[in-house]
């Protein structure tokens, strides 16, 4: 009794702390390097249902979300994400995606990382 | 044995290091840091890497620390990013700001002093402070000298007003907004840009076509909105100082001060005089007037950011006056006279107006804004034996809410907007003198944009107003953009206005003459005549490029009015005005060509080229409208030298226009058909010596070009052939000017 009694209160205190929110606000990494990565990170994000803004800064590389979370999460998210070509912690993009980068965009090598840091005129 | 128990050592050691190594801090609101419990939630990471952790309840942290990171990256959504550059262990506390996404859309990029978007859907131009310090002078109608989208002309011989014209059609058919508020309208029209000085206005925005329907209907060829400085951002204390050889002195001062927290206030002080009296031309009439004005607002901003609201709450005085005519008119023995010709006019105007707007916290894409305004607007004016007075009380409320459908590709604005106009005009001289009448209008809106995050985006907008004289009707605004490939921008826009004509208040330099005034009353129900309604076409295309690495830009535009109705306005008889609905056809094609390249570094160049082809079907036939030129050439350079560690500087700015011919109305072969080409040569040097102090001095029309004969039948101003109305070219001459900036942050 008492043990149904305790997984009914871990029940009810999961289910609300997990309670799905209409605007959600999540953020998380998501690699890339110039404006054009944002403007298709972004856009990658929006497309996807349930994602209702987005914004990714490119100095940081956090992109931020408000995403309505009985649609979707952060997982769908950033395998839409690692579809347009870009990495996140948990979902490497695939191959052929991030070979169809714009040169400037090629975020994993090291020399497109480093002309990306030169200051701008 | 030996290997096994130095390869543990190894994985033991490094794991201890890392152990120890981990660096803890808070992370708390800046808004509001007395509160104990920090941000929770928030990302913190190391910059370039993937060691990350989020801030607990308490808002505190603790991530795994190397040498080789230096940059702590701190974020959360709704506040702005920081970067720290952390060399020791020692715990962090660190404040973040929110981010304000109203403050955001109100103060524009300070990256180069004219821009042209390459991401809005409209076509629009915004000149920040820095460009506006390009022509030191010294109200917002002279604001618009170094750019070619908006023509600079004379309203008359007498004030030397200037007018300012958009794609061929002067200001009545601009919607002029402060803040988003419709400010110059009605009886302001003509003298209402001199009524706010440069140094209160921080940006202005100029949209070609049709405009907006969250601000009204009456926007025909475009919008300038103008942004005034604000109590948060400006400087604690400004002075400005001009003075002219021309006689005209002018002073601003601004103090701005925070009250509390949240409340800010700033008191904007302006005041011009001209005292002295000039007959360069020996036609025996003042070349200037002399005028005085005294202009003060004062504002009240209120931030809080961390809920979201932000408001403003303003309050302005305006009094100005001005003598014109004859040079040895004394308008204390003079008024009323029928030997000595002069004139005054003198304008009273209050203003009050309250803007709040919210954000929802949790939402930065959703915000809610409402908007009012009341003013009141006397002018009491005498042209020789002419009596002109108008009075104009104006109420105006709109409330909008904006938010998305969906995601933020989709976005609509909608509201409500109520409008209450009353007007008292006097007009001595015609049979039936008092013009009075009262306007009011409720109207909704929906505006809905959708923007691909890439290559289009398209805004469609709606009102319905129902108005007690215009009637109940409908106006669609439509705007494209297309970027078909890198930095190209192709724009589109459709959209129609209707407007009351207030025919008296926009032609007042018809007083100053001997024209009978003749209206030919229709039955409609503005003096007798219909509201005007017009549609606005335009297509536009902008191509960004490098050439020789250097940044250009090069714009095409091409925009056509038609009228269904317009009040024409026939100067053609030289003793008459008339006033009378259009029959037939009236329209105004426009075409602009303008260049921006930059040379070397801070030294760039604008060249514009612009074509008019403005008629109307007159009662004597069609015509192109008179005082128009067709052809017009601009060029702007300006140079800075690189700022110094002291911020000093120099800046030049050399402008240049050439006005082609332009066709003159009737005279009885007083004047020729057409008026001459002339050009126009103004140049500005400005010495900047620190953050705070800068001089400024000046030339404007260095070739000296002035119209010859401007008061036709100057010798007997009583007589029938008296006109002061025909003005193309500058009165006064050359004028040369100095000046000082100093600011106190």
């Amino acid at each position: 009794m008492k043990n149904i009694f305790l997984l009914a209160v871990v029940l009810l205190v999961s289910t609300s702390a997990f309670a799905q929110k209409k605007n959600a606000k999540v953020s998380f990494e998501v690699d890339g390097v110039c404006m054009m990565c944002k403007q298709r990170i972004e856009k990658a994000a929006l497309k996807t249902k349930g994602v209702k803004y987005a914004k990714w800064d490119v100095n940081t590389h956090e992109l931020s979300l408000i995403i309505d979370e009985r649609k979707t999460n952060t997982e769908v998210v950033k395998k839409t994400i690692a579809g347009v070509g870009h990495d996140t912690k948990d979902f490497k993009a695939p191959k052929e995606a991030y070979d169809n980068l714009h040169e400037c965009c090629k975020y994993r090598d090291e020399q497109v990382k480093e002309d990306h840091k030169k200051p701008k005129k | 044995m030996k290997n096994k128990f130095l390869i543990s050592i190894c994985l033991l050691i490094p794991s201890m290091f890392f152990a120890q190594q981990a660096l803890i801090g808070t992370i708390k609101d800046k808004n509001n840091p007395k509160k104990n419990s920090g941000i929770f939630g928030a990302n913190v990471y190391w910059l370039h890497t993937s060691v990350g952790v989020t801030t607990d309840q308490k808002g505190e942290f603790k991530i795994p620390y190397k040498k080789e990171y230096q940059k702590l990256v701190i974020s959360f959504v709704g506040y702005k990013s920081d970067t720290i550059t952390v060399n020791s262990l020692t715990p962090v506390r660190h404040y973040l700001t929110e981010s304000n996404t109203l403050e955001e859309v109100a103060v524009s990029a300070k990256k180069s002093s004219t821009q042209r978007s390459y991401l809005q859907t409209q076509n629009l131009v915004t000149i920040n402070s820095d460009e506006l310090l390009k022509a030191a002078c010294c109200n917002l109608s002279e604001s618009f000298e170094t750019n070619p989208s908006i023509d600079v002309n004379f309203s008359d011989a007498l004030t030397g007003t200037k007018q300012i014209q958009m794609l061929g059609l002067t200001s009545p058919y601009l919607l002029i907004t402060q803040e988003n508020i419709p400010s110059i309208r009605g009886a302001a029209q003509v003298f209402g840009l001199t009524f706010t000085p440069g140094t209160w206005v921080e940006s202005i925005q100029i949209t070609k076509g049709a405009g907006s329907v969250v601000n009204g209907f009456e926007s025909i060829s475009g919008q300038i909105n103008t942004e005034l400085v604000k109590p948060s951002t400006n400087h604690k204390f400004y002075l400005n100082v001009y003075g002219a050889v021309g006689g005209r002195l002018e002073l601003n001062t601004h103090f701005n001060q925070k009250v509390s927290e949240k409340w800010q206030t700033g008191l904007y002080v302006h005041g011009n005089y001209r005292g002295e009296k000039f007959d360069k031309n020996n036609d025996n009439f003042l070349d200037n007037p002399l005028a005085e004005q005294i202009n003060v607002m004062n504002r009240w901003q209120y931030t809080n950011a961390e809920k979201g609201w932000v408001s403003f709450i303003n309050f302005r005085y305006l009094d100005d006056s001005k003598q014109v005519g004859e040079i040895n008119f004394n308008p204390e023995v003079d008024k009323g006279s029928s030997t000595v010709w002069g004139s005054e006019i003198k304008t009273k105007r209050f203003d009050t107006s309250l803007k709040i707007g919210y954000v929802f916290p949790e939402m930065p894409f959703q915000n809610m804004g409402f908007q009012a305004d009341y003013s009141n607007h006397k002018q009491d004016s005498y042209f020789g034996l002419r009596d002109y007075n108008i009075q104009h009380q104006s109420f105006y409320s709109n409330f909008i809410f904006s938010s998305i459908i969906g995601d933020t590709r989709n976005k609509f604005k909608t509201g409500v907007s109520f409008t209450y106009d009353k007007y008292e005009e006097f007009v001595s001289t015609v049979m039936n003198p008092n013009f009075d009448r009262k306007e009011n209008s409720i109207g909704t809106f929906f505006e809905y944009a959708y923007d691909n995050a890439d290559n289009l985006s398209v805004t469609a907008g709606l009102r319905l107003d129902h108005h007690n004289l215009l009637g109940t009707f409908v106006t669609p605004r439509l705007h494209m953009r297309y970027v078909p490939w890198g930095r190209g921008v192709l724009r589109a826009s459709v959209g129609r206005g209707k407007r009351s004509a207030n025919i008296f208040a926009e032609n007042q330099q018809l007083f100053a003459s001997s024209r009978a005034i003749i209206i030919e009353n229709a039955g409609g129900n503005i003096y007798g005549l219909d509201p005007e309604v017009a549609w606005n076409y335009g297509v536009s295309f902008l191509q960004g490029y490098k050439f020789f690495g250097r940044k250009g830009d090069v714009t095409f535009d091409f925009y056509q009015t038609n009228f269904s109705n317009q009040v024409v306005v026939d100067w053609e008889n030289p003793q008459e005005i008339s006033f009378y609905n259009l029959e037939g056809k009236s329209i105004a094609n426009s075409f602009q060509v303008e260049m921006n390249q930059n040379i070397i570094p801070y030294f760039n160049t604008r060249f514009s080229y612009k074509f008019y082809d403005v008629s109307a079907d007159y009662k004597s036939g069609n015509l192109a409208k008179a005082l128009q030129a067709k052809h017009r050439f601009f060029a702007n350079v300006s140079y800075e030298t690189k700022k110094e560690e002291s911020d000093a500087s120099w800046k030049f700015d050399v402008t240049y226009n050439w006005i082609g011919e332009q066709r003159l109305p009737n005279t009885n072969n007083q004047l020729p058909k057409y008026s001459d080409s002339y050009n126009l040569l103004n140049t500005q040097i400005t010495k900047v010596f620190s953050k705070k102090f800068e001089v400024y001095a000046g030339a404007e029309n260095i070739t000296n070009y002035k119209q010859k004969n401007p008061i036709l039948g100057s010798d007997n101003p009583f007589g029938a052939n008296f006109d002061t109305t025909i003005i193309y070219a500058p009165v006064f001459g050359s004028n040369f000017y100095a000046g000082l900036r100093f600011k106190i942050d």
